[in-house]
């Protein structure tokens, strides 16, 4: 296949600068790969080929006539996007039947940032259902194979653009992150994802899930390509009043891969019973690794970490259920024939979502209901101060937090279909991030024995990605695990 | 804790879901064992501590009160899925004079 496919955006960045391809080139090679590949991976809902070539010739007919040091970032660039993210006239359906038919009357801001950046859209990739999952297995479309192994899922929610990239469909991609939709199928595909801090990239645009804890997320292969796409991305928006108004750093990431001076934390929550045996060995392993590059390694104790999953489930599902309330029938969407009014929202939103959906709305509408708020909402938003408060004090003795992604490689399509709680038990280790708000980085340390990726996380305190990617960037200048990619 | 079919019913209506019979017992199954294991919440000591709400630090949020360009009307209606001279058109909301 075509060498272009294996570049890393910086690569991509200084071909396309020097004039050695144009962005034509550039997007047709990947085209041609989505080609050859999307038929077996199943990676994408819409695809857009006319869009990005009309972008890419406008990119390679711009930089004709602009001086260099005039032209946008990220110029002839093609990327996915997650189809959470709104389009301007492109279909986008949430891996959902009830948005079948949607197109959205404007852009997502992370989308329009990086459409002002140059980029160009290849397509809106899988999901599952207003990213409600773990493996994309509830995507009312398709389910995505992993790269490293069809017969196993991708993650999820975000499964799609982490397939996508994994497979060299695209070299960068956006995603969503509630409870670890980026950094989990980062994981299971072998490559790099950022779930930036709560209130750093504008949420405008990405159709809400669970409002307190939805995060606009970066896949790519290395740390180097996901800081060039966070500066494009973060940063306050008008338009979102959860944007909080802190200055960008420019991230450097040179190749000093001294951490002297660094100080990483290990939970010892976080290496339970239950955890695969090459999941925990690849991991001691990376972090041995970051002791050998000079970085000081504390245990440590989050001691709440066990609550984390219900907190979750109690909040997202009610934060859910009310976002989800506006699917009616009425305004867009899915709209069943009846005679009454409330006949047609029950009939419209009984057909329109799938049964992950049903039961989240379902679980967050008893959490809320009266006579139980204050057992469940109530007490989760309680316990979910004391999880927030875990991560400070943790915090003021380490820059950083190391632990497995999940506590498994991909599992096979299929095996955790019926039993909805052994599939939340896989974001076990991502989900106390967006509880707490801070960021989260996923990145490739090894593979297991059957040859399927396996992933670290560094967490970090609010609004210190760079810390994360500087320290991945460091792992990454010595070791070789992001480079590997699937043999398909 | 096990749920009845007749508080899967009362959730369904308020959330304004119609559900199968199927869909109402596997909902009820797998709701009460979900809810079960959420149960651990309870033995949390949690007196005094205050519930999160926001992750973020306080601050305000208003901006101010200028008038910026809305969408246009047929943009706004261009996914309704029933129209009538520029609104959205439902079926009757109160019947014989309620």
């Amino acid at each position: 296949m075509s060498i272009l496919s294996d570049l890393s955006v910086r690569q991509a960045l200084k071909l396309l600068q020097n004039g050695d391809i144009s962005s034509v080139e550039l997007t047709q090679s990947y085209l041609e790969r989505i080609q050859v590949y999307e038929p077996q991976i199943k990676a994408f809902i819409t695809l857009t080929p006319d869009l990005a070539l009309a972008q890419a010739k406008s990119a390679d007919l711009l930089r004709k006539n602009t001086p260099p040091e005039d032209l946008p970032a990220l110029l002839g660039l093609p990327i996915a996007v997650k189809d959470v993210l709104a389009l301007e006239n492109v279909r986008c359906t949430c891996g959902s039947r009830i948005l079948e038919n949607f197109i959205p009357p404007y852009t997502a801001t992370t989308v329009q940032r990086l459409l002002d950046a140059g980029v160009v859209i290849l397509g809106k990739t899988n999901t599952d259902e207003f990213a409600m999952g773990s493996s994309t297995e509830n995507s009312a479309y398709q389910t995505t194979h992993n790269p490293w192994n069809q017969a196993h899922v991708p993650g999820g929610s975000s499964g799609g653009s982490a397939a996508a990239v994994s497979a060299g469909m695209a070299p960068i991609a956006l995603g969503s992150d509630t409870g670890g939709s980026v950094r989990q199928p980062a994981s299971f595909c072998g490559i790099t994802g950022l779930k930036p801090t709560y209130g750093r990239v504008s949420r405008f645009g990405l159709i809400a899930y669970g409002s307190s804890l939805d995060s606009v997320g970066i896949f790519s292969h290395a740390a180097e390509d996901l800081a060039v796409i966070f500066e494009q991305i973060a940063g306050r928006d008008p338009k979102d009043a959860t944007s909080m108004d802190i200055p960008v750093p420019a991230i450097h990431l040179d190749s000093n891969t001294d951490l002297t001076g660094v100080r990483i934390g290990v939970p010892k929550e976080y290496f339970i019973t239950g955890i695969q045996t090459d999941v925990e060995k690849n991991v001691r392993t990376a972090i041995q690794h970051f002791e050998s590059l000079g970085a000081q390694i504390v245990e440590i104790s989050l001691p709440h970490t066990e609550y984390a999953l219900p907190v979750y489930y109690l909040i997202a599902t009610a934060e859910a259920s009310a976002n989800l309330a506006r699917f009616d029938g009425v305004r867009y969407g899915y709209s069943a024939e009846a005679a009454s009014l409330w006949e047609r929202f029950k009939q419209s939103r009984g057909s329109g979502f799938g049964s992950e959906v049903k039961r989240r709305i379902m679980l967050g509408t008893y959490a809320l209901s009266a006579g139980y708020y204050d057992a469940y909402y109530g007490q989760a938003q309680k316990v979910r101060t004391l999880i927030k408060r875990d991560f400070e004090q943790a915090f003021e003795q380490v820059d950083a937090i190391a632990t497995p992604v999940a506590p498994t490689t991909a599992f096979k399509i299929g095996e955790h279909s019926n039993d909805p709680l052994a599939m939340y038990l896989e974001d076990i280790f991502t989900l106390p991030t967006n509880l707490a708000g801070v960021p989260g980085l996923a990145f490739p340390v090894g593979f297991d024995h059957q040859g399927l990726p396996v992933g670290m996380q560094l967490m970090g305190p609010h609004f210190k990605e760079e810390t994360l990617l500087k320290l991945v960037h460091a792992y990454q200048q010595s070791t070789q695990w992001h480079k590997v990619m699937p043999d398909l | 804790m096990q749920l009845t079919i007749q508080e899967v019913e009362h959730i369904a209506e308020l959330a304004k879901l119609d559900l199968s019979d199927e869909e109402k017992e596997q909902y009820r199954e797998q709701l009460s064992s979900i809810l079960a294991y959420a149960a651990m919440l309870q033995n949390v000591d949690t007196g005094d501590i205050p519930p999160t709400a926001s992750v973020l630090p306080e601050r305000s949020v208003l901006r101010a009160d200028v008038v910026q360009e809305p969408l246009r009307p047929e943009t706004v209606l261009q996914n309704a899925p029933h129209q009538k001279e520029q609104q959205f058109k439902v079926p009757i909301v109160m019947e014989n004079g309620q």
